[in-house]
């Protein structure tokens, strides 16, 4: 899943992600959130790139890219 | 801007055997970053583990990866790098494996001073085995071998590298992800035995037992206790009560073991002629 709108792009492997909450609760501007037991953006726009969700994934399982 | 980790990892490995929110991830990531920033040759880099869910790290790794008996890590490791000086070689392992059943490997690494990089993730507990408690669990906290509070002292393993004399010695935690690239950069760079502490979380064995109802405040844990060594200078006793140490805690030049060995090897060798 990825999703592309405003100045980042994050992609979550959802595949990959074991639902720890730990992006959601990182992440300053409160993008992320959880949709049962994978994350989901939930508010893009609000994204400052700060990287902290990607760098705290232990599941490499969320991506930042610039859009 | 995504970080590329998967070029370091053999294809298909993925996902990781760890569990939601374990540690190990995260620390895993800093040191592929690590060895990425240094630039480490894949073929010349030999990373050795012992046993634990820490030391299933090699495994993963798309390097010369050795998995060897639970603790002898340090071991093996000394082996590869005296048969192999100019090979990088790296440690990976937990708590258990390096300074209980491994402490004596570990300790006699230090003292040979040999060139090496040895990332503890000290999760303070044995967490494969389902949370039986190690040397570094906090001394009162429950393990499933010590369900009414665990009566023993504990293991400082970066002050414990630092007595054996490990040359440069460091430590960080999960939550401080980028200072775990940053420290494990300098220990590759640093010529002798290197040991890098990363403090991590086990929620699922050490965690739950506690006081920890979820991984979020496992996190939080080690971002209150972490206070940098330069900011320490200035707090007192009482302030620094409950908190460890983070950054560069000791640093120094003491000749490294192989080539003291290759001295030893033109001795043997002049006098035979
Ligand atoms: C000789 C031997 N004794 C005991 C064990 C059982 N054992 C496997 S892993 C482990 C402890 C691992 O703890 P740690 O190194 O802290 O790693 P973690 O799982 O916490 O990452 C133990 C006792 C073993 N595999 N071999
Ligand atoms: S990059 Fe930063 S702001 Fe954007 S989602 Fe991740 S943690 Fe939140
Ligand atoms: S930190 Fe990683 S594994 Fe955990 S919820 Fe976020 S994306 Fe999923
Ligand atoms: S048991 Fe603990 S150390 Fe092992 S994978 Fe699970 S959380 Fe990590
Ligand atoms: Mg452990």
């Amino acid at each position: 899943m990825s999703q592309n709108k405003g100045k980042a792009k994050i992609e979550v492997i959802e595949k990959y992600c074991k639902g720890c909450n730990i992006c959601v609760a990182f992440c300053p501007t409160n993008v992320l959130e959880m949709d049962g037991f994978v994350v989901k953006v939930a508010r893009l726009e609000e994204c400052i790139k700060c990287m902290q969700c990607e760098l705290r994934c232990p599941d490499f399982a969320i991506k930042v890219h610039d859009a | 801007m995504a970080y590329d980790y998967e070029k370091n990892i053999r294809p298909g490995k993925l996902p990781h055997i760890w569990c939601p929110g374990c540690g190990h991830g995260i620390a895993m990531k800093g040191l592929i970053r690590a060895m990425d920033t240094c630039g480490l040759d894949k073929n010349n880099t030999a990373m050795v583990s012992g046993i634990g869910c820490a030391s299933r790290l090699p495994g993963y790794m798309d390097y010369c990866t050795l998995h060897t008996a639970h603790g002898r890590a340090a071991a093996f490791a000394t082996g590869i790098k005296m048969a192999k000086p100019e090979m990088n070689v790296i440690c990976v392992g937990g708590d258990g494996d390096g300074v209980a059943i491994g402490g004596n490997h570990f300790i006699h690494a230090c003292r040979r001073n040999i060139d090496m990089t040895y990332v503890v993730f000290n999760n303070y507990i044995y967490g494969m085995t389902g949370g039986q408690f190690s040397p570094t669990t906090p001394t009162g906290d429950k393990a499933s071998t010590t369900p009414y509070g665990n009566p023993d002292p504990t293991f400082d393993i970066s002050k414990l590298a630092i007595g054996a004399g490990a040359t440069f010695v460091a430590r960080t935690t999960a939550f401080h992800a980028t200072q775990i690239d940053k420290l494990i950069v300098q220990g590759i760079k640093h010529k002798g035995m290197a040991v890098i502490e990363v403090l991590d979380d086990c929620p699922t064995t050490y965690g739950r037992r506690n006081r920890f109802r979820s991984v979020v405040d496992m996190m939080k844990r080690l971002k209150d206790i972490a206070v940098p060594v330069a900011a320490a200078g200035k707090m007192s006793p009482e302030q620094l009560e409950g908190k460890v140490l983070t950054g560069v805690l000791h640093q120094e030049d003491r000749p490294e073991y192989c080539e003291q060995y290759t001295e030893v090897i033109k001795r043997a060798q002049a006098q035979s002629e």
